[in-house]
């Protein structure tokens, strides 16, 4: 029981940042109905200029509880608005160009944007992992019972935290604010809104960068909780979290979280109790299952074709 | 240009002078602006306010003048900066680089960004006084200066902070200022310069949305010819090369080999995607397949090469078909993440499944190819291959056996692909990629073409990866990852989907060109002698993947002729058909 409450504190964690990058992909795919592939690197991306900010601020965790919050949001912010500029780009230069092409290239060049940028952070950050001495530490033992306890630690609590805000927030976004409104109804209809005097180019290019920052969001905190990142942590990161988007339903914003909250469970899960080697081979299969059996996601609409 | 100013620095920034330089960019930039500007557009500017004038108006004048004193203040900051630098002398040497590259940076950037706006403000200015309508220079000047800034965000992190390990196990970062000026610097020039003599217009934006489909007027028997001279091309290849190239040509034919290989496999991905229209990107598991097929039947039961080709491509062909079933029902970008995590699964497996695979490691020790089963490629002896055709030996000649073992396969590919288009099934793969709800309300059983369609083209995959393992001699997971799979697929489609030339040519494009790249030693002229172009491969392939796809988004051959007409054949552009719907 106590280890698996352990799991699930732990599922829970990793899931906030699956969502946190799924929603990414679920608001791109509603829009323009593509894969962005170069996403999960554009989390990479968020996660390197987070690791560099705090190596210039120079933080360690002994610093006063006060200044290191403080530097954490400054770094936050600062990776926010740089990695928004990263995926802005990718889309005005990649995908812009090709909208109303066939649907087969904006595919395509969103592939060789992820190899470019991944290979790209090669050249210049080095192939080597970038660790990073935990800065957050400490924790609470909530429950002990023949010697294992079950730990939450102030990392994770930050973790949950953060996405919670962050999640409010960007519902208050979407369902509020008129750029909300316009991202809505390029979803439901681009043509139409275009015709309504939205300005759906923007609108597009909006989407793009909210996506960028909420994964830079998901990068720092990848940072701060495993403590070491490479160029290559975008692939893997960016199908597990384009698997949690489909999983809840392409589309769906709380689908891509509640996708984001299963995957990490059933990772963690699957490691705990089965083997790690295969806790990808449990995400993929879940995934397989999930669109044979439930095309739509779990909280998806369903995809009616008109002749 | 002052903003091209800081392109001149070197990649070394501790250069004493280059401060000096930059605030003397600065000063000049910010009176040039000054006087362009004039005195009395202030004045104009606080009148506009109620005036005619729409706001923009109002507002960019004193942008220009905002921007002008920014010009005059960044020297200055900059020289606080360093002025604060020198005097905390005792401060350690890290903080005194640190403080005087940000006062290059301050310099540099703000002066050049803040004398472009300004010059553009005064241009704007001008026109407006004189009353004369402006040019496209001052709002291209105005975009490369805005494209100069993206670029500063992009490549100010990534390029100027490079985290290198420090003394203990602590990351510390190297600034490289004067690399992230080049960056910046090449953005702006080749902005501006694509304003000037591309955009003509004088406008960046294009428009979105779909182009007006265009029927391309096609050379007759241009798909023949261009076929009969790329085979005899790859007929030639070897022999050329190894007689008039003897150093260089054993490394040209295994280029060739390479590129073969993935002719081969474009051409049995081009069965799935370009005819039946499935988009398929996990195609490089049954590659994977057909490998270990081959390399655990060696090792296993002794079977040759000759024996275990038909099997690796019956195995391979089999997954096809298992892989194929569950996911029936799915479409387009469904069916595309789905055989993805196929591929994903098939590696891991590989990966962790040690006792049967050898793990990560792969298996080693493939056996390689005889000549047809009859003769051993080995240095004299009973029945080798130099004794009985009376040759000198030369391990060269196993190489020219596996190229033209390759072209062979691959010629069998695309000469089976050709004839299955005529056949009833083939057929029925291009009405599904046309169609799917048509195909069925017509009575064609969707079930079995798509199956046929993943079995035929895993089956070609499974040859190919029979032969890689062969003339790999070892295997391992890692050569079946997701890169391959995209790379399979760019070929096809960078070639134009369902086009057997198209093909041939990316791949010629893709594997080969940027293959004898990173053999260019002469770049390293250009970037200095720790330049190794080895580790550019990638990119350079991702950036050819975008760049094309950008010029032509229906391949490079996109004129495709109907299999099967009625009456006479017609080209039909490849902007009238739809693909990849699945």
């Amino acid at each position: 029981m106590e280890y698996f409450v352990q799991q699930l504190i732990n599922g829970i964690s990793l899931g906030s940042i699956y969502g946190l990058i799924a929603i990414g992909y679920t608001m791109v795919y509603g829009i323009i109905g593509m894969i962005n592939f170069a996403h999960g690197d554009v989390f990479m991306v968020g996660s390197f200029i987070a690791l560099m900010f705090l190596i210039i601020l120079g933080i360690t965790a002994t610093a006063p509880l006060f200044v290191l919050i403080l530097a954490l949001i400054l770094v936050l912010v600062i990776a926010m608005t740089l990695t928004s500029v990263w995926g802005w780009t990718i889309e005005r230069v990649a995908y812009r160009p090709l909208r109303g092409s066939f649907r087969l290239a904006p595919l395509i060049t969103a592939i060789g944007m992820s190899i470019v940028i991944q290979n790209f952070v090669q050249v210049e950050q080095s192939a080597r992992v970038k660790p990073l001495p935990p800065l957050v530490r400490g924790g609470y033992s909530l429950m002990e019972k023949n010697g294992f306890v079950v730990q939450l630690s102030n990392i994770q609590i930050a973790i949950v935290l953060t996405t919670l805000v962050l999640m409010i927030g960007f519902t208050f976004l979407i369902s509020r604010t008129s750029l909300g409104r316009a991202q809505r109804a390029c979803e439901q209809d681009a043509k139409m809104a275009a015709l309504l005097g939205v300005d759906v180019d923007r609108t597009i290019s909006f989407t793009f960068i909210i996506g960028a920052a909420l994964a830079a969001v998901a990068g720092m905190m990848f940072l701060l909780y495993y403590g070491v990142i490479h160029f290559y942590i975008g692939f893997q990161a960016g199908i597990k979290a384009f698997t949690a988007a489909v999983l809840g339903g392409i589309g769906s914003l709380p689908g891509a979280m509640l996708g984001g909250l299963l995957i990490g469970l059933i990772e963690t899960m699957w490691s705990a109790y089965f083997s790690i080697e295969y806790k990808d081979v449990a995400a993929f299969s879940i995934l397989a299952i999930t669109l044979i059996f439930l095309p739509s996601g779990i909280l998806g609409k369903p995809d009616v074709e008109k002749v | 240009m002052t903003a091209a100013a800081p392109a001149t620095m070197p990649g070394q920034p501790r250069r004493a002078w280059l401060p000096y330089l930059a605030a003397a960019a600065g000063l000049v930039s910010g009176l040039l602006a000054l006087w362009a500007f004039g005195v009395d557009a202030l004045d104009r500017a606080f009148s506009a306010g109620g005036g005619s004038l729409d706001w923009v108006d109002g507002l960019a004048p004193i942008a220009a003048l905002l921007g002008a004193v920014a010009a005059l203040l960044a020297p200055a900051l900059g020289f606080a900066l360093m002025a604060a630098a020198a005097l905390a002398g005792v401060v350690s040497s890290i903080f005194g680089g640190l403080a005087g590259q940000a006062a290059l940076i301050t310099l540099a950037v703000p002066s050049g960004v803040g004398a472009v706006f300004s010059l553009v403000g005064g241009a704007e200015e001008r026109a407006a006084r004189e009353n004369r309508p402006l040019g496209h220079i001052p709002s291209a000047l105005r975009d490369s200066a805005f494209a100069a800034i993206v670029a500063l965000a992009l490549f100010g992190p990534l390029v100027g902070l490079r985290t290198t390990a420090g003394t203990a196990e602590n990351l510390t970062i190297l600034y490289r200022w004067g690399q992230v000026a080049i960056f910046v610097g090449i953005v702006f020039a080749g902005r501006l310069l694509l304003h000037l003599f591309v955009w003509r217009t004088g406008q960046a934006k294009r428009v979105a949305g779909p182009r007006a489909p265009r029927v391309t007027r096609t050379i007759p028997f241009a798909g023949y010819i261009s076929g009969a001279l790329l085979l005899a091309l790859g007929i030639a290849l070897p022999i050329f090369m190894i007689n008039f190239y003897p150093d260089n040509g054993r490394y040209v034919v295994e280029v060739g080999i390479l590129v073969l290989t993935y002719v081969m496999l474009g051409w049995g991905l081009n069965i799935v995607v370009g005819l039946a229209g499935l988009l398929d990107l996990g195609y490089v598991a049954f590659y994977g397949i057909g490998a270990y097929s081959y390399a655990l039947l060696a090792a296993h039961f002794g079977f040759t090469f000759w024996l275990c080709l038909p099997l690796a491509g019956i195995l391979a062909a089999f997954w096809g078909m298992i892989l194929g079933f569950p996911v029936l029902r799915l479409r387009g970008d469904y069916l595309a993440i789905v055989t993805l995590a196929f591929g994903e699964i098939i590696r891991i497996v590989l990966r962790n499944w040690q006792s049967l695979t050898g793990g990560p490691n792969g298996l080693l020790n493939i056996p390689r190819p005889s000549f047809f089963g009859l003769l051993e490629f080995k240095n004299g002896g009973e029945g080798s291959f130099a004794d009985f055709f009376g040759l000198q030996y030369s391990p060269v000649q196993r190489v020219i056996f596996l190229y033209y073992l390759i072209l062979g396969l691959a010629l069998v590919t695309n000469i089976v692909t050709l004839r299955i288009r005529r056949l009833p099934i083939g057929r029925a793969w291009e009405a599904l990629r046309e169609d799917e709800i048509a195909c069925r309300s017509l009575g064609i059983n969707t079930t079995n073409t798509k199956l046929t369609a993943f079995a035929i083209g895993a089956m070609f995959g499974g040859f190919a990866g029979a032969f890689f393992a062969t003339r790999q001699g070892s295997i391992s997971p890692e050569s079946f990852n997701f890169v391959e799979s995209a790379t399979i697929l760019a070929i096809v489609v960078l070639g134009g989907l369902g086009s057997q030339t198209g093909v041939v040519i990316a791949s010629i494009v893709m594997i080969g060109g940027v293959e004898l790249l990173r053999q260019l030693s002469e770049l390293k002229v250009l970037f200095g002698e720790d330049f190794d172009p080895a580790q550019f491969r990638l990119l350079i392939f991702g950036l050819v993947m975008v760049a094309i796809m950008l010029w032509r988004p229906r391949g490079l051959v996109s004129t495709r002729r109907p299999s099967v007409f009625l009456g006479k054949g017609k080209s039909v552009s490849g902007a009238f058909v739809k693909e990849g719907h699945g």
